[in-house]
């Protein structure tokens, strides 16, 4: 019985009609099951007689009924519509009707709660402004890599919104995640969510296989934990490894340079030895944490600029390059390069950091 | 080509209908089933023999009934199913040694066909997202089935290099699920509320039962030799597969730790080993590529469709039961005067 309803209901909440009038009644159109007659059950601010919902009018009923017409005088006519996919995206949630790929990515819930958070703070906190961002391919796989600082990783973050919301195409940017993201209580749950993947060779493989957008942050904890005084001042490169697996899937290397994000928070000293015993890579120490307490959580507004470079394609190469370490060294070097002077140059630009 | 089949570990569910499947096979012309106790359920023309797999007798067996092909299903995955940890270990491991002593000596025997898991990859938070065939474990599990399990493929394997004139399948199974088996993973779904991981979630993968004895069939009648990964398309995450069995989930931070977990054990809702609970903190993905490609073997069910047939048949009625969900999406729907196209 219910096998029955479900594959018809589920298409359904989907097709939304064209923004027509309200009025347009797409019940009598549409004429699905519910045409059992409990007239006025649910009865709606236009007068007519509403069908379904097989309920019979009661006090929780009458309260919905006048919180329905409040929703409606409060937000427009309009609204209905977004409540209407709301509920639907509710249920969905609710009932597990969504669908995540294989690596835990749940688009719709990236799309819909993370993204939204984060915008805030990505447009008014950090007045991000995004350069080059036509330097990333609309499609297929390419691997983004990026300078990371800022004591607490925000800037994956903030490269995440803008790669989806300035980019024509709204990819999802990959991300690779250390195996401490892994560990974490909820923050594992989120970064899987949200499309972050181990940062391992055959991970990377995979995503750049299935022509995925590709971030990797290779300075990993040196550049996030690195001490306020050498800001800006790129650390090694990991092994290289991030190069191998684009010159093995002829993926272009975008080098993506952020500046705003050594400011957030400040890092004055680490606290080792309680690192050690929480098994951190670093406890930080910052003008504002630990004395502020939760208030030292609070980033610094610090104006962001995120510059995408021009691409550096791989694919000529051929896969067996892949397996030489010296051209492996000079690619990595050349990305390395790139970021640092891109990274000098939009310094000079912003100025104040605070402005 | 096979004509007798033995299989071991037929007085278990999965055991006995695979018996009664493979007995049904116009390829296959004897089935002797053999196990300690007799199977409470049907297994079709397999003929029963009474008999231990830790005992040598096996090697009489398998002689008097000119047995060619070995389809082993007899490693037990809890401790409850064998009265305790060390018997299980036991019949797991010991067992395992000796009917593949017996299969060594065996003149008749041609091919062996091995049941196991993936929980061999166990489970951490330095996994690929997907395993391969030839990966190794990332954290080598150290107690339980995943340790059992490890310990009989490398006794398979040395068998192999022994014999390399017997084609060897070692079949590496997600967890089954469906309308009727009964696993701890079935049973950890069909609690009324579940504990889980306070902030993790596992991704999980399916296979249909259906599809499990289909896959076993066919490596059984077609000697296909190799390591195969065996899974429905796709992953489930563990919150998503709670939210559609209409479960409601009470996120413990220490279900790792031993006083959580020794009480949900104690109150004999779950068997939660540690290694189980690694699982349900990371969850697992396998790649089956190569099952598609060498075995020849597609699924019908996807996981997620697999883990739909169990609901149907076992999670009604739950907290969050889909029929209440979509009942009341109506009828707040039906207030917005948005009635048809929720209903269509």
């Amino acid at each position: 019985m219910a096998d029955a309803q479900r594959p018809r209901k589920r298409p359904a909440t989907k097709k939304v009609p064209p923004r027509t009038k309200p009025e347009s009644d797409s019940a009598h159109g549409q004429g699905g099951p519910a045409g059992n007659g409990a007239a006025g059950a649910g009865a709606a601010g236009d007068g007519k007689p509403r069908q379904g919902t097989p309920v019979r009018p009661n006090p929780v009923e009458e309260m919905l009924t006048f919180l329905g017409h409040a929703a409606k005088a409060l937000l427009g006519e309009e609204a209905e519509e977004r409540l209407t996919e709301g509920l639907a995206f509710l249920r969905r949630r609710l009932t597990g009707e969504y669908e995540v790929d294989l690596f835990g990515f749940d688009k719709e819930f990236t799309e819909a709660v993370l993204l939204p958070l984060l915008r805030p703070l990505y447009r008014y906190w950090f007045r991000v402004e995004v350069r080059g961002v036509e330097n990333i391919p609309a499609e297929g796989a390419a691997l983004l890599v990026a300078n990371h600082s800022g004591t607490i990783p925000v800037d994956s973050l903030m490269t995440q919104v803008a790669v989806h919301d300035e980019h024509p195409s709204h990819r999802h940017l990959r991300m690779l995640g250390a195996d401490l993201v892994f560990r974490l209580p909820v923050v594992a749950d989120v970064a899987r969510k949200s499309g972050t993947t181990l940062a391992c060779n055959e991970d990377t493989e995979r995503l750049l296989g299935s022509g995925e957008l590709v971030g990797v942050w290779p300075e990993g904890f040196k550049g996030v934990g690195k001490p306020f005084s050498e800001r800006y001042k790129l650390q090694r490169f990991g092994r290289g490894g991030f190069v191998s697996a684009a010159i093995r899937a002829g993926a272009p290397i975008v080098p993506c340079s952020i500046v705003g994000a050594e400011e957030i928070y400040p890092l004055i000293a680490h606290v080792e030895p309680l690192a050690r015993l929480l098994g951190l890579p670093y406890i930080p120490v910052t003008p504002t944490f630990p004395w502020l307490g939760p208030l030292g959580l609070i980033p610094l507004p610090s104006k962001w600029i995120i510059q995408f470079g021009s691409p550096i394609p791989t694919d000529e190469l051929g896969a067996g390059s892949a397996e030489d370490p010296m051209l492996v060294f000079d690619l990595t070097d050349r990305v390395r390069e790139t970021i640092q002077h891109t990274l000098y140059t939009l310094l000079t630009e912003r100025g104040n950091p605070f402005r | 080509m096979s004509r007798v089949v033995l299989v071991t570990g037929v007085a278990r569910y999965l055991g006995a209908r695979f018996a009664k499947l493979i007995s049904g096979d116009p390829a296959v012309d004897k089935v002797v089933g053999i196990d300690v106790i007799p199977p409470p359920f049907d297994i079709g023309r397999c003929e029963f023999v009474r008999a231990d797999i830790r005992n040598p007798v096996l090697g009489k067996v398998i002689a008097g009934h000119g047995v060619d092909t070995v389809v082993h299903m007899n490693v037990l995955a809890t401790p409850r199913e064998a009265g305790g940890r060390v018997p299980q270990k036991e019949i797991n491991v010991i067992g395992t040694m000796q009917l593949l002593a017996a299969c060594q000596k065996s003149k008749s025997v041609r091919s062996l066909v091995v049941k196991s898991s993936t929980t061999v990859y166990g489970a951490s938070s330095r996994d690929p997202v997907m395993f391969t065939e030839e990966m190794a474990p990332k954290v080598q599990p150290r107690s339980g089935y995943a340790k059992d399990s490890i310990e009989v493929e490398g006794y398979v394997r040395g068998f192999s290099r022994r014999r390399p004139d017997v084609d060897v399948t070692t079949m590496r199974f997600a967890n089954f699920i469906g309308p009727t088996v009964r696993t701890p993973m079935t049973e950890y779904f069909t609690m009324p509320v579940v504990p889980v991981v306070l902030g993790h979630d596992a991704r999980l993968q399916f296979i249909h039962e259906d599809d499990g004895l289909a896959a076993l069939r066919l490596a059984t009648v077609e000697h296909r030799p190799g390591t195969f990964n065996v899974a429905g398309d796709g992953v489930l995450m563990l919150s998503q597969a709670l939210r559609r069995a209409g479960r409601a989930a009470v996120p413990l931070p220490g279900l790792a730790s031993s006083s959580v977990g020794a009480w949900v054990r104690r109150a004999n809702l779950a068997s939660f080993s540690p290694e189980q609970v690694q699982f349900l903190t990371y969850g697992r993905g396998v790649d089956t590529t190569r099952m598609r490609r060498e075995l020849g073997f597609s699924p019908k069910y996807s996981t997620a469709e697999a883990f739909d047939e169990f609901v149907q048949a076992r999670c009604r009625g739950g907290v969050l039961d889909r029929e209440r969900v979509h009942r009341v999406e109506r009828v707040f729907a039906g207030l917005l005067g948005k009635q048809g196209q929720v209903d269509g």
